[in-house]
């Protein structure tokens, strides 16, 4: 080893800072899952009948069926007796919330996060919905954004307060029956964040929901809604962190956009699960299912992830666009160092007439990750005009790790466009030396060269999540340069 | 004295390059190194500065230290500056932005405040003049797309917003039109000084018709055969190499001393 090579090393092997476990009393379903459990979930949550009819459909339809092993990544059984479904912080006092009544413990532990839920510090203008394992634990700027007809709370709340609008939606982009996972989901969800944006409106400020597992043994299975309606806008993040645990936890959450005519919805993602120790033990099974659907004419939904957590990452944010002349957009950089894996992608499926898609995709592999680009473009026989075009470029740093890209393109209308282009590249020892003989040690100057690349993806980033996402990736690339 | 090499060796995979190099640099000079392809030129500028493909044996002091057991970092911020031959792309990364880090590390070195990025911009657009690049060059990523003639003049921006106390320019030259060769030269020759010490290295005289060298020295077989003032740069432009790579092909001939 060189000593570039070992400083590099030492570089990509720094610790997770997010692993540490707040203390808070919970109130939990019994491990394991059957009808009952379900039924308790639903009770607990004051579900009105017709959705504890859905989730019991989902579960009886995913006994039919099994756990998928298609995706590239190697994982031992999982263990769906072993899971806590259902656990929640206690609340200590009895009747509605408000956020003055959050736990102390639960804002101390967030404040730790680098999130505040105290309002009046109005930290960026960015309204955050907070989820502790399998609750929502306070939603800020409810009121001020309210007053231009913005629903932004958490699932829960929505269920009792906005039940006509749930059941409009829910599962219509992503039905209780899509995938393994997902079916899984709709039996046993427990919260996630609501959004509804009328109208006509322009939602005044981001809106955002945090995601923290701190129990152990629990699986978060959040579900997320957003709606757009005419003409509307709203641009969304997603954060999450875990504590650092021997075991795997699952995390199979699902999201659900719907843009109506000329809306648009953003929907940016900075996940940075525990991805496990250096040699693989433990971190987060990260198996979601987000989809978005273009239903109106003119519409737009643009996803950004940057993924540098979780032991495994399988997800494939992805757009249907069924709305002629709507758009979707893909940004995603993904990061595996160590043991982590991911495989991850889009679909663009397109129905509607002079829809277009864009795909960019930037994987670099460090130590022993595996990192796979997997993504579809499908062009329906009515999708005349359509076009797409899709970048996937990889870095690897060092000789151990990988990168796979697995395109599949299906094209049924003959005036479709679609462009491939995909590149595979190594940080080289000549860029490091450049950057070392300019003054710039190595580890920064790895963490430059890797920033460099994926520049056009942060800039689709709002400009807070940019700057956090740089960050995130050169701490997470500590100890894997080789 | 800036600089003080003695019996340096260098070989990579057990090929022997520098075979016993000796050479004293004072603030304020330039020197030139010439001389033949494969005579150890470049390998020479890649130990100053730490390359780490050689094992390199022997004594440089820099300034009264040694070199040779600083990391290529550690030299850049002391003040020994490379203008490369083949400058690298860094796809991404804002020319502006590279700068400035590289500038900023230096101060760090000194213990001055970093300058940001407005008072950093007001110091690069005075140093572009030097190299006639106009602002366009900094809002693209170091290198990337640059033609041969911009990387060059881009290394010798970065020299001239680093200050550096040794400078060595590997072929800077080479590949360069006349108008791009004058613009360079008259960027390097801005920056002479009293208390820095340039290092040329090329194949060929042109260059030195530019850059008005103090001592030229000429390199054959890993080792500096012979040392003279201007015109031994003219010299060897009329007879060539030829007659240097006869001397030393059989290893019989001792390596010349140097008298700067």
């Amino acid at each position: 080893m060189s000593a570039v090579q070992k400083e590099l090393s030492e570089l990509t092997s720094r610790e997770y800072q997010y692993g540490f476990v707040t203390d808070i009393e919970t109130d939990a379903a019994p491990r394991g899952l059957n009808e009952d459990v379900i039924r308790l979930i639903s009770s607990k949550k004051n579900e009105p009948q017709w959705l504890l009819d859905w989730r019991l459909r989902a579960y009886r339809h995913w006994l039919t069926i099994k756990e998928p092993h298609w995706q590239n990544a190697h994982y031992g059984p999982i263990d769906y007796q072993d899971i806590i479904y259902y656990a929640a912080p206690k609340p200590k006092t009895a009747g509605p919330k408000s956020l003055d009544e959050v736990d102390p413990e639960i804002l101390a532990m967030f404040n730790k996060l680098g999130i505040s839920l105290g309002e009046q510090e109005r930290l960026s203008g960015i309204a955050v919905d907070a989820i502790v394992d399998s609750v929502s634990v306070g939603t800020t700027f409810k009121k001020k954004l309210a007053e231009v007809g913005v629903i932004f709370c958490s699932f829960s709340e929505a269920v009792l307060d906005h039940p006509d609008l749930v059941k409009k939606y829910l599962g219509s982009v992503v039905p209780y029956t899509d995938n393994y996972f997902a079916t899984l989901n709709s039996a046993v969800f427990t919260d996630g964040s609501f959004c509804f944006i009328p109208k006509g409106v322009r939602c005044p400020m981001e809106l955002s929901t945090y995601f923290r597992i701190n129990q152990a043994d629990t699986g978060q299975f959040e579900r997320t809604l957003i709606i757009a309606e005419d003409n509307a806008y709203v641009s969304y993040l997603e954060g999450c962190t875990a504590p650092m645990r021997d075991k795997n936890q699952l995390h199979a959450a699902v999201v659900e956009l719907v843009a109506l005519e000329s809306a648009q919805i953003k929907y940016s993602t900075v996940q940075n699960w525990y991805p496990g120790d250096k040699d693989g033990k433990g971190g987060i099974y990260n198996f979601v299912t987000k989809r978005g659907k273009c239903a109106g004419a003119n519409s737009k939904i643009s996803w950004t992830q940057v993924e540098t957590g979780s032991a495994i990452t399988w997800k494939y944010p992805s757009v249907i666009l069924k709305g002629d002349n709507s758009v979707g957009e893909f940004y995603s950089v993904a990061l595996t160092n160590n043991r982590q894996q991911a495989d991850t992608g889009t679909k663009m499926i397109h129905i509607g007439k002079n829809t277009r898609s864009t795909i960019l995709s930037k994987g670099i592999s460090a130590g022993h990750g595996q990192n796979t680009y997997r993504g579809l473009v499908k062009i329906l026989k009515s999708a005349a005009g359509a076009r797409n075009h899709t970048q996937c470029d990889s870095l690897l740093l060092g000789s151990q790790c990988g990168a796979h890209t697995f395109p599949y393109i299906d094209v049924g209308n003959p005036t479709a466009q679609v462009e491939h282009e995909a590149s595979t590249s190594k940080i080289s020892e000549d860029q490091l030396f450049y950057c070392r003989q300019r003054g710039i040690p190595v580890e920064d100057a790895a963490s430059m060269i890797v920033n460099g690349f994926c520049r056009e993806v942060f800039k689709e980033l709002p400009m807070e999540f940019a700057v956090e996402a740089q960050k995130l990736l050169s701490v997470s690339l500590e100890g894997s340069v080789g | 004295m800036m600089l003080q090499i003695r019996n340096l060796h260098a070989s990579v995979g057990g090929m022997e390059i520098l075979r016993g190099l000796d050479l004293d640099v004072r603030a304020g000079e330039v020197h030139a190194i010439m001389g033949p392809n494969g005579s150890g030129k470049s390998t020479l500028a890649q130990v100053l500065v730490g390359r780490e493909t050689y094992d390199v044996t022997g004594e440089v002091l820099y300034e009264g230290r040694n070199l040779l057991a600083m990391s290529p970092e550690q030299r850049a911020v002391e003040g020994v500056f490379l203008a490369f031959q083949y400058p690298v792309e860094i796809p991404g990364v804002g020319n502006l932005y590279f700068i400035r880090t590289a500038l900023n590390m230096m101060r760090k070195q000194r213990g001055l405040d970093e300058l940001d990025a407005m008072d950093f911009l007001a110091l690069a657009k005075e140093r572009m003049k030097f190299v006639e690049m106009d602002q366009s060059f900094m809002n693209r990523s170091v290198n990337t797309g640059f033609s041969g003639g911009e990387t060059k003049r881009n290394e010798i921006l970065q020299m001239a917003v680093l200050e550096p106390k040794l400078a060595i320019l590997d072929e800077t030259d080479s590949g360069l039109d006349i108008d791009a060769l004058r613009i360079v030269a008259n960027g390097v020759n801005a920056l002479r000084s009293k208390e820095r010490a340039l290092l040329v290295i090329t194949h060929y005289q042109r260059l030195l018709n530019y850059i008005v060298p103090d001592r030229v020295h000429v390199m054959a077989n890993g080792r500096i055969v012979r040392s003279g003032d201007k015109h031994l740069a003219l010299e060897l432009e009329k007879n060539g190499y030829a007659d240097f790579e006869q001397d030393t092909a059989g290893g019989a001939r001792s390596a010349a001393g140097v008298t700067s």
